[in-house]
């Protein structure tokens, strides 16, 4: 045990004084956290801008109910200048005009952007009908009434912060097992280490150790980044994701002993953990959701550790699943650490 | 005296090139014990068998009797094996690396400070081994083979790059590690590291042991003349020729230049001829030696 302590000080040491592990590990994944995280601010709030020329009954006389809702959807301007109402929707300033002669209420939208036309034009077109419905003095024979699946709270940063945490997490395991195995298997510190009486065990359970650690502080940081700054909120079993990080930790590991025991400089070694998972982060929705994502991506994400572990932080951090959501991805991570574990110990090597 | 290190036919090769080529080396315990040979004559993979980090492809190899490879964990705690001057952890501390390696060999760590004072590194010891001076990383890379007071000791060329305060400094290192009882083995293609430094040497070349002995025996084995010279004006050279045990005599650049093979008389009679001022003996050194096992020709 001796060994293994003395091996996991020295390298925490030498992790912890560099300081371009934490830039890359830490301050650079939380770039583009508070980056989405501005930019995405209010993107699930969004409304639709609407001019209204002159006054509009259907609109100016809603029951205060209905106004409210109506306000929720629309954001309402009012001018009397047609003319430049409309220029301001052929320029796409605004989503749509809107004005009423007689019994008419015309719409005016451009042809432009589609979806918003035809956003502005459903939506408007329900309260026509409402109007309609209210006119005839008859109850409503059928009401319909939407509901969003998740919960109100859930914004953008909800999906972005766990992708990223993800995406940070399996870098920093990578990297931290693949470079210092080439450094010292070139500096001859691997010979020096053979040399000494200690278990081969000693020497990769410290580096997990160490990768672990930087993985909770991640963690931790990616959070309270997240929570105080954009209001991040954390439901149900969120916890689940620290043994979650662990599997990962693992399974990225493995994958990056591979990198380290295939490359002869620490400059390949990054240059090929790169390779592998900064194409996985996006295949996994790390920096782009995959609930838009065609189905044939859904599925290489399924069998993608990343893509795993996306899945099971977002269960377990935002979606409010319970615990048990969190073990399909943690039997996944593990069962993949066993064979690629395997395989970066047939390939590891003590020298050149 | 029993003997710490015993190969018998020690063979590895690189496809066709033969590199060791049926070695046998003994050391008895204590001794100094050089290995002296140009590059690439098979030295370090030589010393890499003898510690167990390279596999024979024939021949055996004892260390204490036992066997070294596959890995020994048994036998690892009783050697000491200097490598490179840059084989540490990154971004620690002269007294964190020997930390670290105290814990790995679970020694006491008193030693810490013993080996630190040892190889003279008490103002660097918070410096980090990245901010050292060749000099000084070779020197704790020493005291890290060092700390768990092995019984065998190997260098593998330590003095290499060093410049020539950090050279003799590092000698005298040796030198007490060895006074201490410790049997030392050293890899060297300098000569006049292994004259000073050796009581053994084995001269290898192309993967031979071409001889083995004490520098003394090996330096008069070679039976070469001794050169005495005198400033000019003292005697002619016509009269130092017709000296006792005189082989010839001969004038340049006002030096006479005396060759014998019995230096002893020609000194006497010098002496009463009061020639004495200024006069330099030279005998042969163990470059001579090598130069005559080995052959004078250049190789790259």
């Amino acid at each position: 045990m001796t060994s293994f302590w003395a091996l996991t000080r020295a390298q925490w040491f030498g992790f912890w004084r560099d300081k371009q592990n934490w830039f890359w590990l830490l301050a650079f994944p939380l770039m583009f956290l508070v980056l989405f995280g501005f930019l995405f601010r209010d993107a699930g709030a969004s409304k639709s801008s609407l001019t209204q020329i002159g006054s509009v009954a259907i609109i100016d006389q809603l029951p205060a109910e209905a106004k409210a809702q109506f306000d929720n959807l629309f954001e309402v301007t009012k001018t009397d200048d047609a003319a430049a109402a409309l220029e301001e929707v052929r320029k796409g300033d605004v989503d749509g005009a809107v004005e009423q002669k007689g019994n008419e209420v015309i719409l005016h939208y451009s042809q432009a952007d589609q979806v918003k036309a035809a956003t502005v034009r459903g939506t408007l077109g329900a309260f026509v009908d409402g109007a309609n419905v209210a006119m005839s003095g008859q109850p409503p024979t059928f009401t319909l009434k939407a509901e969003a699946a998740e919960d109100d709270s859930l914004k953008p940063i909800q999906f972005i912060a766990p992708g990223l945490l993800g995406w940070a997490v399996a870098m920093g395991a990578t990297f931290n097992a693949a470079m210092p195995f080439v450094t010292w298997r070139t500096n001859k510190l691997l010979r020096r280490l053979r040399l000494a009486p200690m278990r081969t065990e000693s020497l990769v359970s410290s580096r997990l150790l160490v990768s672990i650690a930087v993985a909770m502080i991640q963690m931790g940081v990616f959070l309270a980044v997240g929570v105080g700054l954009f209001d991040l909120k954390l439901t149900g079993s969120w916890w689940m994701a620290i043994p979650l990080l662990l599997c990962a930790t693992i399974a990225f590991m493995a994958i990056g002993l591979i990198a380290g025991a295939i490359s002869k400089t620490a400059e390949a070694a990054s240059g090929i953990a790169n390779v592998i998972i900064l194409p996985m982060a996006f295949l996994s929705g790390s920096f782009i959701p995959l609930d838009q994502a065609p189905s044939w991506l859904q599925t290489i994400a399924k069998f993608l550790p990343l893509g795993q572990l996306n899945e099971g932080l977002l269960d377990s951090l935002v979606r409010g699943e319970g615990p048990g959501a969190a073990l399909m991805p943690m039997v996944y991570l593990l069962g993949f650490a066993v064979v690629f574990g395997l395989i970066a110990a047939r390939l590891f090597r003590w020298e050149d | 005296m029993t003997n710490v290190i015993e190969t018998r036919g020690l063979v590895k090769r690189y496809g066709d090139l033969t590199a060791v080529d049926h070695v046998d080396i003994t050391v008895p315990q204590g001794t100094f014990f050089g290995l002296l040979g140009p590059n690439g004559a098979g030295k370090t993979t030589t010393l890499e068998m003898i510690e167990g980090i390279r596999e024979p492809d024939e021949g055996d190899v004892r260390l204490f009797g036992e066997k070294v490879w596959p890995r020994n964990r048994a036998v690892l705690p009783r050697i000491g094996v200097q490598l490179q001057a840059s084989a540490f952890f990154e971004r620690l501390s002269v007294e964190e690396q020997l930390r670290c390696f105290a814990d790995l060999y679970a020694v006491d760590h008193k030693q810490i400070d013993r080996m630190i004072e040892m190889v003279g590194l008490q103002e660097k010891r918070k410096t980090r081994t990245e901010d050292l001076s060749g000099g000084q990383k070779q020197r704790l890379s020493i005291a890290c083979s060092l700390i768990h007071d092995p019984e065998v000791v190997f260098l593998d060329e330590p003095t290499a790059a060093l410049d020539p305060q950090a050279r003799r400094n590092l000698w005298d290192v040796l030198r007490a590690i060895n006074d201490e009882g410790r049997t030392v083995v050293l890899t060297t293609h300098y000569m006049d590291e292994a004259e000073i430094l050796c009581d053994q040497i084995a001269i290898i070349d192309r993967g031979q042991i071409l001889t083995t002995d004490t520098p003394r025996n090996l330096i008069t084995g070679l039976g070469s003349a001794y050169r005495i010279l005198v400033s000019e004006g003292v005697l002619s050279d016509q009269e130092a020729a017709a000296l006792p045990g005189v082989d010839s005599a001969s004038l340049s650049d006002g030096t006479l230049a005396i060759t014998t093979h019995t230096p002893s008389p020609v000194l006497a009679a010098l002496a009463e001829r009061d020639a004495l001022q200024g006069l330099q003996v030279t005998g042969a050194t163990l470059e001579d030696v090598f130069l005559t096992l080995t052959g004078r020709e250049y190789r790259a």
